[in-house]
């Protein structure tokens, strides 16, 4: 429950920040990584899904993605309303559970239970379970390394990222050409 | 006699999503991968029970084929039980422990509404927020991890 909040309180938001040691977001919006921004419009209708996107350039060396060209589209949308997609865009963008994806939450939730019992050695069986049915799940297989004592930075994310970043089938966001947009 | 064992039920919620196990604890028969519980101790758990029309839970009935597979000796068989709901379990026996998942067409089947699920969570000083007491306004949802 602490674990976010040196981030949390160094940026010290005006926005809601929660934190979701169960992963009930994970399971409702099937998210299989993170960072991931969704936008929701005034009538609580999902109008662009899943999209890994990062606020920063920090690790931009390492992922290739620029956050600016993202940036000036959440303020396009704020101000107008565009780039939100068509309802068929939304579902043709937007990743679904399967039914082994879900037995892999469900086992998730078995070893994070156990975990929290002081069952580590079960919760492990669990984790990694739950890892092999959804290799391209990474709220499960790096999420679970620093529950495991690993390091999510460290040789284990590596041999992950060996298999390539789980990805969301969304296009890729091109700069926008409209100048009112850098203000 | 039976062995204690806990059941999670980790399914989906009427209301928005809120953090908390659901567990019960419940006595169970073992044999070998096998699990069984009392009938009423299904019900109390998970809110199921077996009618003659079938498995029920409220208004709600799944027709039981070859409810002898169901409906043991020993009380509800658990594998199969779950697998008639078409819901996932997640089993550790040893452990005496299990957790019923949510199915993949209930989960996908809301997301395609495009209704944005709701949920209630807590900020690092304790207050809940909920997505639904955002209507009205355009909302932003990012999901970041601590890693």
């Amino acid at each position: 429950m602490d674990d976010p909040r040196p981030f949390i309180e160094k940026a010290n938001p005006t926005h809601p920040s929660v934190i979701d040691t169960e992963h009930v977001v994970a399971e409702l919006y099937h998210i299989v990584n993170v960072p991931t921004m969704i936008w929701i419009d005034e009538n609580g209708q999902i109008c662009r899904p899943h999209d890994t996107q990062f606020g920063t350039d920090i690790f931009t060396a390492f992922h290739g993605k620029h956050s600016g060209p993202y940036l000036d589209m959440i303020r396009a949308w704020v101000r107008d309303g565009s780039g939100a997609m068509t309802a068929k865009q939304v579902k043709e963008h937007q990743p679904v559970p399967t039914a082994e994806s879900q037995l892999a939450r469900t086992e998730r939730t078995l070893a994070w239970w156990l975990q929290n019992q002081g069952r580590e050695e079960a919760a492990g069986r669990h984790f990694d379970r739950a890892g092999e049915l959804a290799p391209q799940d990474w709220t499960i297989r790096r999420g679970s390394l620093p529950i495991r004592g690993k390091d999510p930075f460290g040789d284990d994310f590596f041999t992950l990222a060996a298999d390539g970043a789980p990805e969301y089938p969304m296009e890729a966001v091109t700069p926008t050409k409209d100048p009112a947009a850098h203000s | 006699m039976g062995t204690k064992f806990t059941i999670i039920d980790d399914g989906p919620r009427d209301q928005a999503g809120t953090a908390g196990f659901r567990a019960t604890q419940v006595s169970a028969h073992i044999d070998g991968e096998r699990v069984s519980i009392p009938a009423e101790e299904i019900e109390s758990a998970l809110g199921w029970h077996l009618r003659d029309e079938g498995l029920c839970r409220g208004e709600v009935c799944m027709p039981v084929r070859e409810r002898s597979t169901l409906a043991t000796a020993n009380g509800i068989d658990l594998q199969n039980f779950a697998r008639i709901l078409d819901r996932p379990l997640a089993i550790d026996i040893a452990e005496r422990a299990a957790v019923l998942g949510t199915d993949a067409g209930t989960r996908r089947g809301r997301l395609e509404t495009l209704e944005a699920p709701d949920f209630e969570l807590p900020d690092l000083q304790g207050r809940t927020h909920r997505l639904s007491n955002h209507r009205g306004k355009k909302v932003l949802l990012i999901a970041h991890a601590s890693w």
